[in-house]
């Protein structure tokens, strides 16, 4: 083929990243997929004291948007955020700790679910605030700019944000001030009950981008390469200081909102229907049929992630509790002035 | 110090600060509605932006949520960030990344990141601006865990708690009153800080204690004067932060004179004097007390526009003496 073109037949992660990196892109789907059954299994089991969000039929647009970040660039996540910390590089052991409430955990049993967060990957933390996450990625863009850093940061959100006014001033500040930022809409149809047709008054939420002077585009969020080519080409734009983008990616959730759906807005059709496209086995034939696995690779890798999981829930049970008597160690640093009652 | 010092406005020390922290350290940036050219809503930023530079002072949209949270995230990733709001009002349209975000996100984590943001906020009553650009909400946010909340009353302490503020690891909220903006008063040269969590007693007295906060420290000092020409020797404390509050200052004072007099701008009920009145009740120094504690705050209304109506829902130096007078003859 001549220079500049290639085969459309290939998928674009066949064609921009080393075997390995697509390997370990599976890995992390079965991971989040796994971490997610091992949480809900412990729910029932009682070992989980609060409620969960489970991205369970979501985990191509966590792994596909992370997949050309770095450890300098910076994400923020979601109360349903559990995908994008794996995605991130997080060790599901932490986390499962973090969700069992013990001090081995991400945020030493003080966050939780919906805060898990590991600065040393570059993850600002999942957030409990629907809308939460958007300025803060602007920020942490800002900063890129301001040092110097050349890196971006991906802000994950869901349908639900994009009608909160945080949305819209996140958007618009960072097409003002031309922000190294790429946001991240994970478009699972429902905002707890209420679809976005009943929510929002554009057809695609990547329309929204036209406001803020910046490119939208809507892609299909259960094909991990359809994700990773729109984040990776709004990444190159802003690594190059052009400005950020927004990315729709459609997809669904396969279980309910929280532990207390009882999944009355939607139909048994539409949720099977949804399960028909999981992303995961999608992606496995992808790599099968371009030759960068095979059946019994696959089928290996998925039992290595079941026995890790296994051990990550087994560190995580074994861990010790956090002291009651260091309950506000954290709400201040360390040798600065705390508050004296 | 020996040598006469010189004279600052409060606003001016407030730049002064801006100016040493924007000089010394790159990371340092203003953010803020109309803090560039036009100099900020009460010229507190005025010329920074011409010696620094729209990258470094940075014109904000009218966009208070995304812009207190820009500031936030900026924090949390190596910048430091002073966040000026136009009024303290507006930190309603804020309250999501102020209380939700800046101030859970450490303890949230973990303590694995921490936010070194620091808000300033224009506040209080006096200018004729009615209900929505008038208030003291420090209360609101001296609720919060996590947050540092201060009052400078004068313009050494104005300069030396921003300088303070930029030191410290976690959020700092900064009340400056608008009325204090234009008084002048001795102002140190060069970079120092005056501690967070420290009162400062601005006029020693025996007779009882007057613990105020920001413009009412200057009221409760004009009181205390005329006070003094009747025998009646009050001390006067300048709380000066309002979270974390200085315990020590406050509770020694009253076990000396055994009268305690509050006085605050905010809304009465449920402020920073129910705290520092709580504070004395639950210690030792309750033993020391001859008379109730006496609360002068805010009226149970918002601030109304018209003049005389204004002054009246918020302490005066009348109120103060009255005060001051039914305490000192009161015996329990």
């Amino acid at each position: 083929m001549p220079e500049g073109t290639f085969d459309t037949n290939i998928p674009y992660v066949v064609r921009a990243y080393e075997p390995q990196a697509l390997r370990e892109a599976l890995r992390k789907m079965y991971v989040i997929r796994k971490f997610e059954e091992g949480a809900e299994a412990s729910y029932m089991r009682g070992l989980v004291h609060g409620t969960m969000h489970l991205s369970i039929g979501q985990e191509a647009s966590a792994v596909g948007a992370c997949l050309g970040l770095t450890d300098e660039d910076k994400i923020t996540s979601t109360h349903r955020g559990h995908g994008h910390c794996v995605a991130k590089g997080a060790d599901p052991a932490r986390m499962f700790a973090e969700f069992f409430g013990k001090e081995t955990g991400y945020c030493k049993g003080r966050g939780g679910s919906m805060h898990i967060a590991d600065p040393s990957k570059g993850n600002l933390g999942a957030n409990g605030i629907v809308g939460g996450g958007l300025p803060i990625a602007v920020g942490a863009a800002l900063s890129a700019k301001r040092l110097d850093t050349g890196a971006v940061t991906v802000c994950f959100f869901g349908d639900g944000a994009n009608n909160e006014g945080a949305f819209h001033e996140a958007l618009n500040i960072a097409s003002v001030w031309k922000l190294p930022v790429i946001f991240v809409c994970e478009n699972n149809k429902y905002g707890m009950s209420t679809s976005t047709e009943r929510s929002t008054s554009v057809a695609s939420i990547a329309d929204r981008a036209v406001s803020y002077s910046m490119p939208g585009l809507s892609v299909d969020g259960n094909d991990l390469s359809s994700v990773a080519e729109a984040v990776d080409t709004a990444v190159a734009r802003a690594r190059a200081g052009d400005g950020p983008s927004l990315i729709e990616a459609l997809t669904y959730r396969w279980r309910g909102h929280s532990k207390s759906d009882r999944n009355r807005y939607r139909s048994k059709d539409e949720i099977e229907n949804w399960m028909a496209k999981d992303p995961i086995p999608r992606f496995a034939t992808t790599l099968i049929e371009h030759g960068l696995m095979t059946d019994a690779d696959v089928t290996a890798l998925e039992a290595e992630v079941d026995a890790a999981i296994e051990a990550a829930i087994a560190f995580a049970k074994e861990s010790p509790d956090p002291l009651i008597a260091e309950v506000t160690r954290d709400v201040y640093t360390p040798g600065s002035a705390a508050c004296t009652r | 110090m020996t040598e006469p010092q010189r004279e600052l406005s409060y606003a001016e020390a407030l730049r002064e600060a801006m100016d040493i922290a924007l000089s010394a350290d790159e990371s340092v940036v203003l953010m803020g509605e109309d803090i560039g050219v036009y100099g900020g809503a009460f010229q507190v930023t005025g010329d920074l932006v011409h010696k620094y530079g729209e990258d470094r002072v940075m014109d904000t949209p009218i966009s208070e949520l995304g812009g207190a949270g820009v500031a936030v995230g900026a924090a949390m990733t190596g910048l430091k960030p002073i966040f000026e709001f136009q009024f303290s009002d507006f930190a309603a349209l804020a309250m999501e990344q102020i209380v939700n975000q800046a101030a859970k996100i450490r303890y949230m984590l973990g303590g694995s990141v921490s936010v070194p943001v620091v808000m300033r906020f224009p506040a209080g009553s006096g200018t004729g601006a009615a209900a929505q650009h008038s208030q003291s909400i420090e209360a609101w946010l001296g609720h919060v865990p996590g947050l540092k909340v201060v009052q400078p009353s004068t313009p050494a302490d104005a300069k030396g708690l921003l300088l303070a503020a930029l030191e410290a690891p976690d959020p700092v909220m900064i009340f400056e009153h608008k009325i204090l903006y234009k008084m002048k008063g001795p102002v140190p040269e060069g970079h120092y800080t005056t501690p967070i969590g420290k009162a400062e007693v601005r006029r020693e007295g025996t007779a009882l204690s007057i613990v105020a906060t920001s413009l009412m420290v200057h009221k409760a000092r004009e009181a205390a004067e005329t006070l003094g020409g009747e025998g009646i020797d009050a001390e006067v404390i300048d709380l000066r932060t309002v979270r974390p509050m200085d315990r020590e200052t406050v509770l020694a004072s009253v076990r000396k004179t055994g009268r305690l007099v509050c006085v605050y701008e905010g809304v009465k009920t449920l402020g920073v004097g129910a705290e520092v009145s709580a504070m004395v009740a639950e210690s030792d120094a309750f033993d020391f007390l001859d008379a109730p504690i006496i609360r002068l705050g805010g009226a149970e209304s918002p601030i109304p526009y018209n003049p005389e109506l204004e002054k009246a829902v918020v302490p005066q130096v009348p109120d103060i003496l009255q005060a001051a007078r039914d305490l000192a003859a009161a015996r329990v």
